[in-house]
């Protein structure tokens, strides 16, 4: 290849790479808007929650698991011990494991130092963007840099956001008094309710109320992981009936 | 940042970190189960909702408060409320806390 026909193939992958990473960006704004509000009231519960300054940061900048990290603030606060949080953690964040097996056939033949950073940021928001991405744009070679410019924007928000609610906690030094302790369930409210979608949904939500009443002063939250596996399990024998009665 | 507290975000970040790698690692050679990719999609808010209603309904960590008095309880109903008709997270959680601070406000001023 001649030297200008090689710059110029460069100078086309580069803005190739360059359009698919601005892409991801541009659809990720919406989610990113969304995840202010949890990276705000994250970083505002943390301190009142037991968790100190430098930990929430960590927390953000390493786990990077916006539900699993709102739970482990719920755990701290009721004097759970680390295994129990870690336990739960698992519990929360298994549904990556589906996200990963989804996207593992497109990122299987980049090298480890893509692999590696996208696996870390795999969110459910940028997992549905991505996804969305790969099923429909044919066989782009640069694919990936989609992936990356999603995710790069939802970690840097998140930090972000993660910085500043626990810098404005500080200047409200009684979070709890400020009522800021019902951030935490109203927004899960706002996660959950749109997963309310049929009947098997309803009886695992159901069942997992019922369990976490009735299983509340068992120690460790262990009523919990109770509530939670049976809230599953009523929704996997529900759905079941349910296709039994369609057949 | 108590010893403590390196142990607990450090495993949360292995675990984590584990999971959202292991398929990439594995590059889908390998098939759940359906039944378990079906019971996975209830972990969230099967989870989720456990974490809400004894923080809603038993505020004070002792006893089960469901009645008018309990501002928690009526900032969730409004939020559950918005949240289905709107689909709004922002104003789910706008509106609810609003709710929640109303609420509590008014039952101070009356009671």
């Amino acid at each position: 290849m001649s030297e200008i026909a090689l710059r110029s193939s460069q100078k086309t992958t580069g803005s190739l790479a360059r359009t698919e990473f601005w892409a991801g960006a541009r659809d990720t704004i919406p989610l990113i808007i969304g995840a202010i509000p949890f990276g705000l009231i994250f970083g505002t519960l943390a301190a009142p929650s037991g968790l100190s300054f430098p930990g929430a940061l960590a927390m953000s900048a390493i786990v990077f698991a916006g539900s699993a990290q709102f739970i482990a603030l719920g755990l701290l606060a009721a004097g759970t011990v680390w295994p129990i949080i870690v336990l739960t953690t698992f519990v929360v964040n298994v549904r990556h494991a589906l996200y990963s097996a989804t996207l593992a056939p497109y990122v299987k033949g980049l090298p480890q130092r893509w692999q590696i950073p996208l696996a870390f940021w795999l969110t459910d928001e940028t997992f549905v963007l991505v996804a969305n991405h790969y099923s429909r744009s044919g066989s782009s070679p640069y694919r990936h840099w989609y992936y990356f410019g999603s995710a790069i924007f939802m970690y840097l928000n998140w930090q972000l956001c993660t910085f500043l609610g626990v810098t404005i906690g500080r200047l409200m030094p009684n979070a709890t008094a400020w009522g800021l302790d019902f951030a935490m369930p109203v927004t899960f409210i706002g996660l959950v309710v749109p997963y309310l979608k049929g009947r098997p949904m309803l009886v695992s939500v159901i069942v997992s109320s019922l369990v976490a009443l009735i299983a509340f002063p068992l120690p460790n939250q262990l009523g919990l992981m109770l509530a939670a596996l049976a809230g599953i399990s009523a929704g996997l024998i529900a759905e079941t009936r349910q296709k039994e009665k369609a057949e | 940042m108590v010893t403590n507290e390196v142990v607990l975000i450090g495993g949360m970040a292995l675990v984590t970190f584990t999971i959202r790698y292991s398929m990439y690692a594995l590059a889908g050679r390998i098939e759940f189960p359906p039944w378990l990719v079906r019971a996975l999609r209830y972990v969230p808010p099967a989870v989720l909702t456990a974490l809400i209603v004894p923080a809603v309904l038993i505020p004070t960590g002792e006893t089960i408060q469901f009645d008018y008095t309990n501002p928690y309880l009526i900032g969730a109903i409004v939020a559950l409320i918005v949240s289905w008709r709107s689909n709004n997270l922002l104003l789910t959680i706008v509106l609810g806390m609003l709710a929640f601070w109303g609420w509590q406000w008014l039952i101070a001023a009356i009671l």
